[in-house]
């Protein structure tokens, strides 16, 4: 009896902490960041109608059972069985099929993208630029000087490498495709900001793409969010993105 | 009046019985250990979370290393010793064999050496956390190469480590050995007449979660001694070309650190399943019990058992959304992992449709039972969403996901976990629990649990990534910490009203009313006062045409 109430109590509790949202989503910053919070908002549609319906459902059951005398001796119903069946079966492919739909693009090195390199260690980011010549040059670990402010590792012996630098806090311009070639060197974080509604786990041993195409300029924390040692919880820097012309001349006054 | 050499020799003979009731015993207060262990860190997290700067012993605050170790000994232990001992070892020894009519365990023996390995991992376990160095901080996952290149990716990571991989090991070792045993008594040791479509719903459950059990932890122990031999005799299986450690080049290379994660979760995924389908069995033994009805749908509560299971073991993928495995992939464990919600949706209604026309009883054990249910499908709806690669990308290793597995396989198994304590009581002790101070502790609990777990999720909306030893660092997180005060008092309070079940438990061995035969008027053959033949099916109750409203599987 009252386990029926307090489930009913717990629906209405559970709508109304969904009405008052102690806290809710960031900010959206791209194209794909504002169609996830659509795919969510529908998934919440429907799993609240089902959360609601199955609570009360519960609760009704053990409202209305507690008084009866002589219990059903019923052992099934085919056709009750096969209709649940054959409907949670329905939405659940449905949710599959359109949950899959902004999956599985695959990033891709093409000229014109912005490529930005990066380079997650035990317990801090570094981003490299290629440079004007727009080739990254050549590492080795045995180049990693971490003191000496290179912790990439740069080959002294490649040319490629001359104009490359290093930065601290990612910078990028707003309104054009970026690809994030994601590195580690130790062992594996994750590259994470809530604004672009994604995360990209960091492998060492792999080269990981992300692209991105970030369309409001603004300042946005990254996270990691693969754990990775005891400075996991400290390993932030900030995604910094730029009206274009204001990137492009930063970037000039790198070189 | 006992002589000490009969008094050391009726201790040992009890310690070392291999007496199926003896050794569930045995894991039930093993589990209980363990359960209490596992609370207690978790609330030591909890509150240094919210109290950041809070000081320990001389004055220092908790360093991050000692956080995450408590971290990885909580889901260690909870996972391993609490999830699948408790519901699969401590029940299933309990009753399967009582259920189903057989004398013992088909392996006695065995069963004694499963208990004693399982025991001895549990001391590995405490002992990787007392070595020196600390103890080890890679979370249950252990993900390589953060626990493959030794001490120098951090404190603990040297040989409390390699403890804690021989830990889990030995326990793998037990496991097989107790799935074994399940696998042959319910083929070979069913009494006369108990057909395999005679079973109660909880022997189909340990079966199929013992077969599961068999395959899982075959994998993972393969693993296991994969990694040792990275760890130990300088292999690669785990650890990639061209590493710098804490400015130290790892000689190791050629191997995958994603070979690891598709190996660990082709054995976590189907874990969650051997945590839960005992369960499942209980629930549905149980509400068809305190409804006086046939479980509805029986048939396809078994085959929705074996297609969980089975479907259990391909969706490890949807662990691995996000940790670079080809995305074309992804979209087929998503496939896959909706699928599952199918026969899981088919319980749920089941459960409901067997409470739907009952009489209903509600005892502690039917309360927690119809618990079982309410947050079954609150933590299997977080799933919808996980299930999405695309949504995932957002959610994973935030407290989204830690929600959504403490209510599914944490909340719903300990629920299992409680109604099988107060049921089959009789069976442990030869005594009633309380009933008056188990209901009050069963609304107690369902209250907290969801105000502990329900406000978690919108901590992992704002982003708040998991196995963070701290909040302070990002600007975002200041607006979380409200939330995450809120869940540390819920947990605390839930933690609080534990003490009414230990009081409950311990005073109730002792001083409890003496259990009659057959306490709850129940059908299985582990209450049956008759002697012959199993003759009917397992869930006769309000036959027409009968006496009594119960029909025990033997009775004449």
């Amino acid at each position: 009896m009252l386990l029926g109430l307090i489930l009913l109590v717990l629906t209405v509790a559970g709508c109304v902490l969904f009405a008052a949202r102690p806290v809710w989503f960031p900010l959206a910053i791209t194209a794909g960041a504002h169609a996830w919070d659509r795919e969510f908002t529908w998934t919440l549609w429907i799993a609240g109608i089902i959360f609601i319906a199955a609570q009360l459902l519960l609760a009704w059951t053990i409202l209305r059972g507690r008084k009866r005398k002589a219990a059903s001796s019923m052992t099934g119903h085919r056709g009750l069985e096969l209709t649940w069946t054959a409907a949670t079966a329905a939405l659940f492919l449905a949710l599959s099929f359109l949950g899959s739909s902004g999956w599985a693009k695959v990033a891709t090195r093409a000229p014109g993208k912005e490529t930005i390199e990066v380079d997650a260690h035990q317990f801090a980011w570094s981003f490299r630029y290629p440079g004007p010549d727009g080739y990254f040059g050549h590492t080795g670990i045995e180049f990693i000087n971490d003191a000496a402010g290179d912790p990439v590792g740069i080959d002294p012996k490649d040319p490629t490498g001359k104009d490359d630098f290093v930065t601290a806090t990612l910078r990028i311009p707003v309104g054009r495709d970026v690809l994030l070639l994601l590195h580690s060197r130790d062992v594996i974080h994750d590259f994470f900001v809530r604004e672009l509604r994604t995360k990209q786990d960091i492998v060492p041993g792999m080269e990981i793409p992300l692209e991105i195409h970030v369309n409001r300029p603004g300042n946005y924390e990254i996270a990691c969010a693969q754990l990775c040692g005891l400075g996991h919880s400290q390993m932030r820097s900030v995604l910094i993105a730029m009206p274009a012309a204001e990137y492009d001349q930063w970037k000039r006054t790198r070189h | 009046m006992e002589t000490h050499a009969a008094l050391k020799r009726s201790i040992g003979s009890r310690l070392f019985s291999t007496d199926h009731r003896t050794i569930a015993r045995q894991y039930f207060f093993l589990s209980l250990l363990a359960v209490l262990l596992g609370t207690a860190l978790s609330l030591v997290m909890r509150f240094h979370l919210i109290y950041p700067e809070a000081t320990i012993g001389d004055g220092d605050v908790m360093a991050p290393e000692y956080y995450l170790s408590l971290m990885t000994l909580h889901g260690t232990v909870m996972v391993f010793f609490v999830l699948t001992l408790a519901p699969l070892n401590a029940f299933g020894n309990l009753v399967l064999p009582e259920q189903l009519g057989a004398a013992d365990m088909a392996f006695p023996g065995l069963n004694r050496a499963s208990f004693w390995i399982a025991a001895l991992s549990f001391g590995l376990l405490l002992g990787s956390f007392l070595a020196t160095g600390g103890g080890p901080l890679a979370g249950w996952t252990a993900y390589p190469p953060l626990s493959a290149v030794g001490a120098i990716s951090g404190p603990g990571e040297g040989l409390g480590q390699t403890l804690w991989f021989f830990s889990i090991a030995v326990f793998s070792i037990s496991s097989l050995l107790t799935a074994i045993n399940m696998i042959a008594t319910v083929i070979d040791e069913r009494g006369p007449g108990m057909t395999l479509m005679r079973m109660p719903a909880t022997c189909w459950n340990w079966f199929v979660a013992a077969i599961l059990s068999l395959l899982a932890f075959s994998a993972l122990l393969a693993a296991l001694l994969l990694i040792l031999l990275d760890r130990l005799a300088g292999t690669s299986f785990f650890v990639p070309a061209g590493l710098l450690v804490a400015d130290e080049a790892i000689r190791n290379g050629g191997g995958s650190p994603l070979l690891w994660e598709h190996l660990f979760w082709f054995f976590g995924h189907p874990e969650v399943y051997i945590a839960i389908l005992p369960g499942m069995g209980i629930v549905s033994h149980l509400i068809a019990n305190f409804s006086r009805r046939p479980l509805f749908g029986y048939r396809a509560m078994v085959w929705a058992s074996i297609s969980i299971a089975f479907l259990g073991l391909v969706v490890w993928g949807h662990h691995m959304f996000i940790s670079g495995i080809n995305p074309y992939s992804a979209v087929v464990f998503s496939f896959l992992t909706m699928v599952i919600g199918v026969p899981s949706a088919v319980k749920t209604f089941n459960w409901i449709a067997t409470a739907w026309n009952g009489s209903l009883r509600l005892t502690t054990a039917m309360l927690f039972s119809l618990g079982f249910v309410s947050v079954f499908v609150t933590g299997g709806l977080s799933g919808l969403f996980l299930g999405q690669p695309e949504i995932d990308a957002y959610f994973h290793d935030t407290y989204f996901v830690v929600a959504h597995f403490h209510l599914i396989m944490g909340i719903a198994a300990l629920f299992g976990i409680f109604a099988a304590t107060f049921y089959w009581f009789p069976l442990l002790f030869g005594r009633m629990m309380d009933e008056r101070l188990g209901k009050l502790h069963f609304y107690l609990t369902f209250i907290g649990a969801y105000a502990t777990f329900l406000p978690m999720h919108f901590a992992g909306f704002a982003g708040n990534p998991r196995r963070y030893s701290d909040f302070t660092t990002f600007d975002f997180l200041a607006k979380v910490m409200p939330l995450q005060r809120w869940i540390t008092f819920s947990a605390f309070a839930l933690a609080a009203v534990q003490v009414i079940f230990l009081w409950n438990l311990f005073h109730s061995i002792r001083g409890g009313a003496i259990a009659p035969k057959n306490p709850w008027r129940a059908t299985g053959l582990e209450w049956s006062e008759y002697e012959g033949p199993t003759v009917r099916g397992p869930y006769e109750y309000s036959q027409p045409g009968a006496a009594k409203d119960y029909l025990v599987q033997n009775e004449p």
